[in-house]
């Protein structure tokens, strides 16, 4: 049954000789799509199907149906909502706190050989830290408040975007810096209409690597050091034996990721209107 | 043929207000370039002496390697010479003393063709109307208008060497600095490039500074053209052309004294073009330098 339409594609169940006429939805994209959609779907069919008959243990795979209605009461009594809130907002502090920071020091070491040479080092050699070790000391440093979480995640977006920013103004062919100048470009008007718009590319790949590695640490965090956010929700529910919490946490953590990298792709293809391969 | 500056008359394609002689508007000197290499220095151009007058269309033609680039690099601020000078006689206050058309892609892939013809006009400030009465007259000219909110990878190398000319003539400078710019183009592109060069030019007959390795090229579009010795790159000989203007592309090629003055060059050119294969492989590899 759900094979049919990749038989019929490739023609092979037509009859020789018939016309091949061009379907409007039955496109490789659409196919793509809709076996993109398929998959999870068929997945938590089988899952349910096995939880239900006993086939797998409910005690680690509780029926979806079961995770579903824990979602429901979690969203009703608002406590969902808490620590969802909590989490976001933490992820949105430290998102700019490492941004910021990042784009700034990545442009300089980009376009400065002598301050890059002072410190890159310094970057490169902090770099294969994991950082999910810092949080001992992090915790230490800033306590057990909001801001020790909101230091994480920056921590997270940081590198990526230091690293990513820096590697995308040196590439810049030097050419641009040649036209910039023979046009009568100032300093500031060469780094606004040539270092960053030609960084930029890679740029934002820093943006979505540090967003997802934000994300990581905030669960992690969370974990260890809060009374509060999905990391803890997740952490607590392991304490109280209540697993279908556990998926629940996960899987809205799955969906702000997701959500998160529509977002900055969406931003991407703003700040990047010339590339085709967005 | 003689290896000598030859002091023809020089026609002046300009109306002269009053003065008998055409003003000299490009001045160059005891021009001597030298590149720090691994262990001495390469001299990339020696004793460089260039008198062009206004209007003009001075071609230079030379084997690869010859130190063009570098003239013409010189000439936009982007080099400084090791020793010579170079005067430019500026026109009005306010206009930028040269533009240059690059040598291979050099338009931004990140703006649309109309902000990387109105590039220089920005970037100096220029009112708004006036930015887009200029553009918008250029773009017209290079039959560019359809393509002003495209971005550079969207057109094909012929238009993407089209912004870059409108770049240049949009910028409105007294001088314009040209390096090889239909060398990438196919042979029709080139043709259709050169007259519609021609064409434009013919509006403003700015003094125009032409780098071809092509011979036709240079024959084609030039009112003079300088013959370049292998490197280190001195002039060699200086030949003009006669031909009137406006001119006929394609009408040119067929007239005997295209012919000739097409084998005149290549006479001066040969010995170069050998030289050069003798002595090119060193450090061609241009070594960049980040600021
Ligand atoms: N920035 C540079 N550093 C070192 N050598 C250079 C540099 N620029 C040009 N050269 C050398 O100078 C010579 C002339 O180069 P160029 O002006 O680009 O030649 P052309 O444009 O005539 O082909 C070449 O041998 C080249 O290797
Ligand atoms: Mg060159």
């Amino acid at each position: 049954m759900a094979t049919a339409p990749l038989i019929e594609t490739r023609g092979i169940a037509r009859p020789s000789g018939a016309p091949v006429r061009p379907s409007r939805w039955r496109t490789a994209r659409n196919r793509d799509r809709l076996l993109a959609a398929a998959t999870p779907v068929a997945l938590l069919v089988v899952w349910e199907l096995l939880a239900r008959t006993g086939l797998i243990d409910a005690r680690f795979f509780p029926a979806p149906s079961s995770i579903f209605d824990q979602m429901v009461t979690l969203m009703k009594s608002g406590e969902l909502w808490t620590h969802m809130w909590a989490s976001l907002q933490r992820l949105f502090l430290g998102f700019w706190l490492g941004l910021v920071p990042g784009l700034v020091l990545g442009v300089l070491m980009g376009l400065s050989r002598p301050f890059r040479a002072a410190v890159s080092p310094l970057v490169s050699g902090t770099y294969p830290i994991p950082k999910s070790a810092l949080l001992p000391l992090i915790l230490l440093i800033f306590g057990l408040g909001e801001m020790s979480k909101v230091v994480m995640v920056a921590i997270g977006v940081f590198y990526p975007v230091v690293l990513n920013t820096a590697a995308g103004v040196m590439q810049i062919q030097p050419i641009y810096y040649d036209v910039a100048k023979n046009f009568g470009a100032k300093r500031m008007k060469v780094f606004r209409t040539v270092a960053l718009p030609g960084a930029m590319p890679s740029i934002m790949t820093g943006v979505e690597l540090g967003a997802g590695l934000g994300l990581i640490l905030i669960a992690i965090a969370e974990m260890v050091g809060a009374q509060s956010g999905l990391g803890f929700m997740i952490w607590n529910a392991w304490q109280l034996y209540s697993v279908q919490t556990m998926y629940v946490g996960l899987l809205v953590i799955a969906v702000i990721g997701y959500v998160m990298s529509l977002l900055l792709g969406w931003v991407a293809r703003i700040v990047t209107p010339w590339r085709t391969d967005r | 043929m003689t290896d000598q500056y030859t002091t023809t008359a020089l026609r002046d394609s300009r109306p002269q207000d009053g003065t008998a002689e055409p003003e000299i508007k490009v001045c160059v000197r005891g021009l001597l370039k030298q590149f720090p290499a691994k262990d001495r220095m390469v001299t990339a151009l020696d004793s460089l002496d260039l008198d062009i007058p206004r209007g003009q269309f001075f071609m230079i033609v030379g084997p690869s390697g010859c130190g063009k680039t570098t003239l013409l690099r010189i000439l936009a601020h982007l080099e400084q010479p090791t020793a010579g000078t170079v005067e430019v006689l500026r026109s009005t206050e306010g206009r930028p003393e040269n533009s240059m058309v690059f040598q291979g892609d050099s338009i931004f892939p990140w703006m649309t063709v109309w902000d990387n013809a109105s590039y220089g006009l920005r970037m100096r400030g220029a009112p708004a109307a006036e930015i887009k009465e200029t553009v918008g007259h250029y773009l017209d000219k290079t039959g560019l208008t359809a393509f002003a909110d495209c971005y550079p990878h969207q057109l094909s190398g012929g238009m993407r060497q089209r912004v870059s000319i409108a770049r240049a003539f949009a910028n409105d400078p007294d001088v314009l600095l040209m390096d090889e710019p239909f060398s990438a183009l196919d042979e029709q592109n080139k043709t259709l490039l050169q007259s519609e060069l021609l064409r434009i030019w013919d509006e403003t007959r700015k003094t125009v500074i032409f780098i071809t390795h092509s011979v036709d090229e240079a024959v084609t579009l030039g009112d003079r053209i300088m013959i370049m010795t292998s490197r280190p790159g001195r002039a060699k000989a200086f030949v003009d052309v006669p031909f009137e203007r406006p001119r006929d592309v394609l009408e040119l090629r067929h007239r005997p004294e295209y012919g000739e003055i097409v084998y005149d060059i290549w006479q001066h050119l040969r010995d170069e073009v050998n030289n050069a294969q003798v002595t090119a492989p060193q450090s061609q590899q241009r070594r960049w330098f980040r600021r």
